[in-house]
């Protein structure tokens, strides 16, 4: 069994009656030859890694760069008083700063679909089924719903910041993200599919112009924007709001919209904030 | 067009912060120090293109030194690599490089191990995580670390590939991919073997004896 585009995963979502993650397994199964228990087993150890990231990053000071570390814990803090946002999605912010932190200070992180947009699904995925008392077989179950929705992103567009800028990989985290927690939470595959659209459609041109070439600057922030897009995004599809573009077209516009981004403003750090005054150092 | 499965897209597991730039690079030194014959007490890196460029704000150093200590590329020892090659009583060296490569993230690994015997290793981080090694001793190989792999360094000489591929067909060990490099006829050779199953250290040690034009097996 396979699937290619959105469109195929709904037909044999709805027709088997099965969810994303479960079509996501059995494609692992068929088409990377998988073994069904050992690949559960292997989700789980990137369960345990993205957990003992939130709490590693939450400890995290300046990195080497002294460009970031610290904020997650800030917004952590933040997240137990009178807050704008609410408490809970302040703290699954907070908790996708955290990961990146780590990331930048030479922690261990899973990619997520890439390093630099590895703090959006650990982030909210663990933080929800924290405060929503989640099993872990569940949420091992919403790590296979968000590398189905990677997968068709990486094959049909791009997850490289390099060849699509930001868009592709903090893009793509929070399509993943929005997905995952569609399904967490009891949404249709459908219902999943929009959120995973809404949110990729969100950031449609977004930039990657890291400064000094580091994965921090502004790529913590970003993975606190994506994640506040996947949570959002995953409540609107299930209270019922669809996406105007489906998934497929949404994910081949950005596809295109990459290739038509100037190289200066995928990765290269030649562009975009990379090439601030402040961030080239000659700010007076 | 490339097949993506689950964990091409959550993962890998990895020592941050760049796949390209530390879980590559790491990779590359961890491939390298088993084709150098794993106690490696001395190392000159020299870093190219990009590696030599941004290396050093994404580890790129630790992540080779945490690589020829035998650390995979999501081992959290990496991070105090130059303490535990202290530790380990293993010499390390950097030369940054202006010459232009082939591929933007490549490396030269020569290594000395405690025979003093010194293996040349060139390879290319090739993203998310990816490498190609490209040469061994001066020589131009092909290795991707993918699958389990051998590589037998044997005199090139009728017989030797037939009696190595015999070995593992004794042992029931299917051969995914396999490649011939030499540098002249009857000169020194490399078989990079890639298999479906891992390869146990007898059967490397029965290939090693199978012939005596085999001169080295290494497992990757």
């Amino acid at each position: 069994m396979d699937f290619t585009t959105g469109v195929d995963l709904l037909k044999i979502c709805e027709s088997q009656g099965i969810s994303i993650a479960e079509a996501m397994k059995r494609r692992e199964v068929t088409v990377m030859s998988g073994n069904r228990d050992e690949m559960v087993q292997q989700m789980e150890l990137n369960l345990k890694v993205m957990e003992e990231s939130i709490l590693r990053g939450m400890e995290t000071e300046r990195s080497e760069s002294g460009l970031s570390g610290g904020d997650a814990e800030k917004l952590l803090r933040y997240s137990k008083g009178d807050t704008i946002a609410g408490g809970a999605f302040c703290e699954a912010v907070a908790a996708s700063m955290a990961v990146v932190e780590w990331n930048a200070a030479m922690g261990r992180i899973v990619a997520a679909p890439t390093a630099g947009a590895s703090g959006i699904l650990p982030g909210v995925l663990i933080s929800v089924g924290k405060q929503k008392n989640i099993s872990e077989e569940k949420l091992v179950d919403a790590l296979f719903t968000a590398a189905g929705v990677g997968m068709l992103i990486a094959l049909n567009a791009t997850v490289a910041g390099a060849d699509g800028g930001c868009q592709a990989e903090t893009g793509t985290g929070a399509s993943m993200a929005a997905a995952a927690l569609v399904e967490l939470m009891g949404g249709t595959p459908k219902m999943a599919l929009d959120a995973a659209a809404m949110a990729l459609k969100n950031v449609m041109g977004l930039v990657c112009d890291p400064v000094h070439g580091l994965v921090e600057c502004p790529c913590v922030k970003r993975n606190a924007i994506g994640a506040a897009n996947a949570m959002l995004c995953a409540d609107m599809a299930l209270s019922g709001i669809t996406s105007v573009i489906p998934f497929d077209e949404v994910v081949t516009t950005m596809a295109s919209v990459g290739r038509a981004l100037p190289s200066e403003l995928r990765e290269t750090a030649l562009g975009g904030l990379a090439v601030t005054p402040t961030a080239l150092g000659n700010a007076d | 067009m490339k097949q993506y499965g689950a964990f091409d897209i959550i993962g890998p597991r990895m020592v941050g912060p760049s796949s390209s730039h530390t879980a590559g690079a790491a990779r590359l030194a961890f491939v390298a120090h088993r084709i150098a014959g794993y106690d490696v007490r001395k190392v000159r890196f020299t870093l190219f293109g990009s590696f030599a460029k941004t290396g050093k704000g994404h580890g790129t150093d630790r992540a080779l030194i945490g690589g020829m200590l035998g650390y995979a590329p999501d081992d959290i020892r990496i991070r105090d690599a130059y303490q535990h090659a202290k530790e380990a009583g293993m010499e390390v060296e950097f030369v940054y490089s202006n010459t232009a490569m082939p591929h933007p993230n490549t490396v030269r690994m020569v290594a000395t191990n405690g025979r003093g015997e010194v293996t040349e290793v060139m390879g290319e981080s090739i993203g998310g995580g990816s490498i190609r090694i490209t040469e061994i001793n001066g020589l131009e190989v092909e290795l991707s670390g993918d699958y389990p792999t051998l590589i037998v360094e044997h005199i090139d000489y009728p017989g030797v590939i037939s009696t190595v591929t015999s070995v593992l067909a004794r042992r029931f060990i299917n051969i995914a991919f396999m490649r011939v490099f030499r540098h002249a006829k009857n000169a020194t050779a490399y078989m990079i073997i890639e298999t479906d199953l891992p390869v146990e250290e007898e059967v490397t040690d029965e290939i090693l004896l199978s012939s005596t034009e085999v001169t080295k097996v290494f497992r990757v």
